[in-house]
């Protein structure tokens, strides 16, 4: 005789657990992670094995290796499940969510490598001081709606005017295209540059059919378009699939050139408004 | 804008290339290089050499349109005299602009030539003496838009050439070579279609379509226009390529190495 669980899965009358023997899951084997443990000042890739099993993602082994080897191992995260953006670090190198990696994408022939985000302050071990991306956010110039256009203050828009837009919506503040950008990350540029994740922002309002802030002058001068030189590895890593450089940054690129760069569109511009 | 702590910095070594990228990330940046070396190669030596550029009905597309005095008379077009090199040269200077500054290929040889960076996250010449696209030269990558407005005459000289090529004797015929040089304009076509620059200048700078003149006509460019830029790396390396075999191809039927099969 079997039970159904509350899994769907079908358990055993008489089970090895029952007996007070370890439960070995299908698929379930040791593997190896050199996580980052330490403070800016001071630090070490530590060497965890754990044991791990089929459908697991690096946060899973994380937490595990937390729960039973290294109780103050800290680690950010929240939702687990991709949306809310807070564990954000680098495997084996490459900018990702550790909730979204699944341990059947990691190489398994060599321990998988977990760092936190170079390019933001380390606090301790996984977790980065991301507060700067705050104070970026706060100075992009905010979304301004033209008057209604109805008395009772509605507006009317197709749903094609807003697709792009709210491609960038998508945005979960995960970091990672700031993580990535070499901007960023190799030159420094954190008084010049806002970033892709705020470029992203700016497009946002920037290509709603409601706003009429002009962001041309602000993108070039403090937004520092003209840092971006195009390497794509912001879409690359962005695990909301906004495609960053074709959809935001150039597209707002075309609106500085517009304004700085190109005289005979002006003067064109300038005789139709005439 | 807010200053910062320093980065990170945990990786033992921050020289060039270093990573903890365990997968063969050098391999797109090294395909790249040989990739563009090859074909910008063999694109120069092909303008410079100015003769067997014709085997009619067909004309290499990069001397198309074919300007100078030099030209053979059935494409020949204005005769400039005083030029006394290659015609490919007088209108080479418009293809390598919108090439040069067109967005893909901007990400293309910053990573393979200038290393910058040669990957996603591996490690470059670090240093604040970075100005990307804020100075010269590489400020120059807003003019893309004006080599645009030279490429499209191009474009059109190149189907004209196209229709040409089925044209033997007076009538309607196709050679393997009509279908080399209609290969050639479709890709190339879908390389200018895509284009970033075009595809803000015929609807992307519109935020409210339904505020403007032509909404339905300015969205659908804006559409078609992205549909091609998806695939914008797609199109830009297959007409590089195919553009060289096209030349290739036309050189040597007018060597004679080729007999160039006749199909109808």
């Amino acid at each position: 005789m079997s039970t159904v669980d509350a899994t769907g899965g079908v358990a055993a009358k008489s089970s090895p657990a029952a007996e007070g023997h370890p439960v070995a899951t299908p698929g379930q084997r040791e593997r190896s992670f050199r996580i980052w443990r330490g403070t800016a000042e001071k630090g070490e890739f530590v060497e965890y094995t754990t044991e791990v099993s089929e459908g697991m993602v690096v946060l899973d082994a994380v937490h595990q290796i937390q729960a039973e080897q290294a109780g103050d191992l800290a680690v950010r995260w929240n939702c687990k499940a991709g949306k809310c953006g807070s564990c954000s670090a680098e495997i084996n190198g490459k900018p990702r969510l550790m909730c979204m990696t699944r341990l059947s994408e990691v190489p398994d022939d060599q321990p998988a490598t977990i760092a936190p985000m170079r390019a933001f302050p380390l606090v301790r071990d996984l977790v980065t001081d991301v507060s700067w991306n705050y104070e970026v956010n706060r100075r992009i110039p905010a979304f301004q709606p033209r008057k209604p256009d109805f008395e009772d203050g509605t507006w009317r828009m197709h749903q094609f005017e807003v697709d792009r837009p709210q491609e960038m919506r998508k945005c979960i503040e995960c970091f990672l295209c700031q993580d990535v950008c070499h901007v960023l990350r190799s030159h420094g540029k954190y008084d010049g540059f806002i970033g892709p994740a705020f470029l992203v922002r700016a497009a946002a309002y920037e290509l709603h059919p409601l706003d009429t802030a002009d962001r041309a002058t602000y993108l070039k001068d403090e937004g520092g378009i003209g840092y971006c030189n195009i390497t794509k590895c912001c879409t690359e890593v962005c695990p909301e699939d906004i495609t960053i450089t074709d959809n935001a940054i150039i597209p707002l690129k075309e609106r500085v050139v517009d304004r700085y760069y190109d005289p005979i569109g002006k003067l064109v511009q300038l005789i139709k408004r005439k | 804008m807010a200053s910062s702590s320093p980065p990170l910095e945990v990786l033992p070594s921050t020289r060039l290339g270093a990573t903890q990228r365990i997968d063969h990330w050098w391999l797109a940046p090294f395909a790249v290089a040989v990739g563009l070396a090859l074909c910008g190669g063999y694109a120069t030596w092909a303008i410079f050499q100015g003769q067997n550029y014709f085997a009619e009905p067909y004309l290499s597309p990069f001397y198309s349109p074919c300007l100078s005095a030099e030209c053979p008379a059935e494409v020949r077009l204005l005769g400039i005299t005083w030029w006394p090199f290659s015609p490919a040269i007088l209108i080479m200077g418009a293809i390598l602009g919108f090439r040069g500054t067109c967005y893909y290929y901007r990400k293309a040889y910053y990573r393979a030539y200038f290393m910058d960076p040669p990957a996603c996250a591996v490690e470059e010449h670090r240093g604040s003496r970075y100005r990307g696209e804020t100075a010269f030269p590489w400020i120059l990558q807003n003019l893309h838009r004006y080599f645009l407005y030279l490429s499209i005459p191009i474009l059109a000289f190149l189907w004209y050439d196209t229709l040409l090529a089925f044209r033997f004797d007076g009538g309607f015929g196709i050679g393997v070579g009509s279908v080399v040089l209609l290969t050639n304009v479709v890709l190339l076509s879908g390389y200018l279609f895509g284009c970033h620059s075009l595809r803000h200048l015929v609807g992307g700078r519109t935020d409210c379509y339904s505020c403007s003149r032509f909404p339905e006509a300015r969205h659908g460019a804006w559409r078609i226009s992205s549909i091609f830029n998806r695939h914008h790396m797609f199109w830009a390396w297959t007409s590089l390529v195919f553009v060289c075999l096209t030349d290739l191809y036309v050189r040597l039927v007018a060597m004679g190495v080729l007999s160039d099969p006749r199909l109808i």
